[in-house]
C-alpha cells in the first residue's frame, strides 16, 4: 500500500509549483493514494532485463542544420504576455 | 436535402458536379449551429462569419485546388490557430492567441478546408467525459443527460450532431476514439509519428497523437490524407512517402485475420457491450474474416503504465506555464516564485493539479525507480507482446470503450473511476499503433456502442479497410440517428 504522508504531499506540491490549501490537502491526499495503490500493479510484472522505452519510436538523434530563422511577428509573441516593455517580457524582480 | 447530414465525400461529390457551392455549405453548418449548439455546448469559439466569408472567396477563387476546398472542419482547441484562440479548455489559456498554426492547421488551411471553431475538451486534454472543461460541459448530441466522452468531446459532440462534417481531435489514451465511441461516430487515433504533433499543446509527448473525428471510415481516410506525413518541425514525425488511405477501403476481408483479446470481455464490460461486440465478430465471421480468440496477457497493466507515464510527461510538458510569456498570470504576488504557484494554483483546474502532482510524485528521488522506469519497462513488454500478435493477425478487434456513455456528474469527482473509460483504449498509445473506433449498435437506451480495431504500427490500410466493409455491410447510419434526447 502506498502511504503518502502530508508532508511528502506538500514537498511534491511545492516542487511542482502548485499550492495546496489546509481544507484540500485531505483530498489530494486520498486521490493521490487511491492512484498509487492502483498503480502499484506495475510492479507485478515480470521485467526482468527489459529495457526501458523511451520514446515511441527508434528515432534518437534527429539533426537539422542549425539554421537562424527570424520569426517576424514579435508583436503576436508578445501579445500574450501580461506584462511587456520595449519588446520584451517584463517579470518581477529577482535580485533583491 | 440536408446539407449537414451529409458525410464529406457526399458534400465532395456535390461539389464536383457543382451542384452546391461553399458559401451553401457554410451557411447550412452555421444554421445547424445556431440551432443546435445552445444544446450540446461542444465549441469553446465560434468563426461562423470569418467562415462565410473564406467560402466566399473560395467559391469566386480557382477551382484547382481539387474538389475539398470549401469544406467547413472543426478543430479541437489544444490545437494551434493562429490568430485565433488556443484554450486548450483552461482558464490557463482563455485568452491565448498563438502566434503560429499547427502543422496540421497549415495542411487543413492549403486543402481549402474552412474552421468552423474551436471545440470544447477536458482541460489540457486530461480527463474522459468533457467535464473538466473550465468553460463548459458539452452534451451527449443521443442523450442531452450524459457525457460526450472526452477528451475530444466537443469534436465527437459536434460531429455527431452535424454542427461540422468532421473535425480533428487529439488522443493521448483514447481521447479520440473514446468520445467517438460515446457519441456513435468514427475516431482514428494514427501510429504515432505518422502526423506533426508540431503546435499541438503538449499532454504526455511520447503517446499525443492528432486524428480524426468523422461521420463514416471514408471521411477518415480523406482527412488522414491530407493531415499525415512527415515535418521537420516534429523530430518523432515519420519520414514515409504519401499513401492514399482511401484507396485501402476496398469492402472485403476475406481472409483477413482477426484477433479477439479475451482480457477486453471480462470483468467490468458492459452486457450489452459485449453483445454488440459478439455480433459484429459474428458479422465479420459472415464477411470471410478469420477470427481466433487470444490473450493479451498485458491489458492489466496497460491502464496504471499509461498514468504513470502521462502524468509523469504531463508534469513536466506543464512546467511551461509559469504566468510570464504567454498564460494567466495572477494578481497576488510579491515575488516570482509567488508569481509562478499563484499563477499556477489560480489558472489551473482540480484534475489538471491532481496529475502533475501525481506526475511530480513518480518522478521524484525515492520513487522513480518502483513506478516510472518500471512503468517504462512495462511499455517494453506491452510494445513485445503486440509485437507478437501482429505476427499472426491484421486487426485486433476490442470495445472502444467497457461501457456505453455515463450521466453527466456521476464520475466527476470520483478521478480512479474516471480513468477507468480509458481501460480498452491506453494500450494503444504504449504502444504507438493506430486504432480506429467505429459504431456496432446501440444498446436498449439507443446509446451508441464503439468497436476498436487496432493495427499494426503504419498499418492504417488494414484498419480502415476492416472498419470500412463492416460499415458498408451493418449500415449504421441509416440505421441510428441522434435525437437530443432530454
Amino acid at each position: 500500500m502506498a502511504d503518502v504522508s502530508k508532508e511528502e504531499l506538500l514537498h511534491i506540491a511545492n516542487l511542482a509549483n502548485i499550492n495546496i490549501k489546509e481544507d484540500e490537502l485531505e483530498d489530494y491526499l486520498n486521490n493521490l493514494k487511491d492512484i498509487l495503490n492502483f498503480a502499484e500493479i506495475v510492479n507485478k510484472a515480470d521485467t526482468e532485463g527489459l529495457e526501458q522505452t523511451i520514446g515511441e519510436n527508434d528515432k534518437c538523434n534527429v539533426f537539422r542544420k542549425d539554421e537562424v530563422e527570424v520569426f517576424e511577428d514579435k508583436k503576436a509573441l508578445l501579445q500574450n504576455a501580461k506584462e511587456q516593455e520595449r519588446n520584451m517580457f517584463k517579470i518581477p524582480k529577482v535580485i533583491n | 436535402m440536408d446539407i449537414t447530414s451529409l458525410t464529406v465525400h457526399e458534400l465532395m461529390d456535390k461539389l464536383e458536379k457543382n451542384e452546391i457551392n461553399s458559401k451553401e455549405i457554410v451557411e447550412a453548418y452555421v444554421k445547424r449551429i445556431n440551432e443546435k449548439e445552445k444544446d450540446v455546448q461542444a465549441f469553446v469559439t465560434t468563426l461562423c462569419d470569418d467562415a462565410i466569408e473564406k467560402a466566399i472567396e473560395i467559391d469566386n477563387g480557382s477551382k484547382d485546388n481539387f474538389n475539398i476546398a470549401g469544406i467547413p472542419v472543426g478543430i479541437k482547441d489544444n490545437i494551434c490557430t493562429k490568430g485565433i484562440k488556443t484554450t486548450c479548455s483552461s482558464r490557463m489559456l482563455e485568452n491565448f492567441i498563438s502566434p503560429y498554426n499547427a502543422t496540421v492547421v497549415e495542411k487543413l488551411d492549403k486543402a481549402g478546408l474552412i474552421n468552423l471553431g474551436k471545440l470544447n475538451m477536458d482541460e489540457f486534454a486530461m480527463g474522459a467525459s468533457t467535464e473538466y472543461s473550465y468553460f463548459k460541459e458539452t452534451h451527449n448530441p443521443w442523450d442531452l443527460n450524459k457525457v460526450p466522452g472526452g477528451s475530444s468531446g466537443g469534436s465527437a459532440a459536434a460531429v455527431a450532431a452535424d454542427l461540422v462534417p468532421w473535425a480533428l481531435g487529439s488522443d493521448t489514451g483514447g481521447s479520440i476514439r473514446q468520445p467517438a465511441s460515446f457519441c456513435g461516430v468514427v475516431g482514428l487515433k494514427p501510429t504515432y509519428g505518422l502526423v506533426s504533433r508540431y503546435g499541438l499543446v503538449a499532454f504526455a509527448s511520447s503517446l499525443d497523437q492528432i486524428g480524426p473525428i468523422t461521420k463514416d471510415v471514408k471521411d477518415a481516410a480523406i482527412l488522414l490524407n491530407i493531415i499525415a506525413g512527415h515535418d521537420e518541425k516534429d523530430s518523432t514525425s515519420y519520414e514515409a512517402p504519401k499513401k492514399d488511405y482511401t484507396k485501402a477501403l476496398k469492402n472485403n476481408v476475406k481472409g483477413l485475420k482477426i484477433g479477439v483479446p479475451k482480457e477486453f470481455f471480462g470483468e467490468g464490460i458492459n452486457g450489452e457491450v459485449k453483445k454488440k461486440l459478439e455480433e459484429a465478430i459474428e458479422l465479420y465471421k459472415s464477411l470471410g474474416a478469420e477470427i481466433e480468440e487470444i490473450s493479451l496477457d498485458i491489458a492489466k497493466y496497460s491502464l496504471a503504465t499509461y498514468y504513470i507515464i502521462a502524468c509523469a510527461e504531463a508534469s513536466s510538458n506543464l512546467g511551461r506555464f509559469d504566468g510570464i510569456r504567454y498564460g494567466y498570470r495572477t494578481e497576488k504576488y510579491s515575488s516570482l516564485k509567488e508569481l509562478y504557484r499563484n499563477s499556477r494554483t489560480e489558472g489551473f483546474g482540480k484534475e489538471v493539479k491532481r496529475r502533475i502532482i501525481l506526475g511530480t510524485y513518480v518522478l521524484s528521488s525515492g520513487y522513480y525507480d518502483a513506478y516510472y522506469k518500471k512503468a517504462q519497462q512495462v511499455r517494453t513488454l506491452v510494445k513485445k507482446e503486440f509485437d507478437k500478435a501482429f505476427e499472426k493477425y491484421d486487426v485486433l478487434l476490442t470495445p472502444t470503450s467497457p461501457t456505453v456513455a455515463f450521466d453527466i456528474g456521476t464520475r466527476a469527482n470520483n478521478p480512479l473511476e474516471m480513468y477507468l473509460a480509458d481501460i480498452c483504449t491506453v494500450s494503444v498509445n504504449i504502444a504507438g499503433l493506430p486504432a480506429i473506433s467505429i459504431p456496432c449498435g446501440v444498446d436498449s437506451e439507443n446509446m451508441p456502442i464503439g468497436m476498436q480495431l487496432i493495427g499494426n504500427k503504419f498499418e492504417e490500410d488494414k484498419i480502415l479497410n476492416a472498419a470500412y466493409t463492416f460499415e458498408q455491410t451493418y449500415g449504421f447510419r441509416e440505421k441510428y440517428k441522434p435525437d437530443f434526447k432530454r
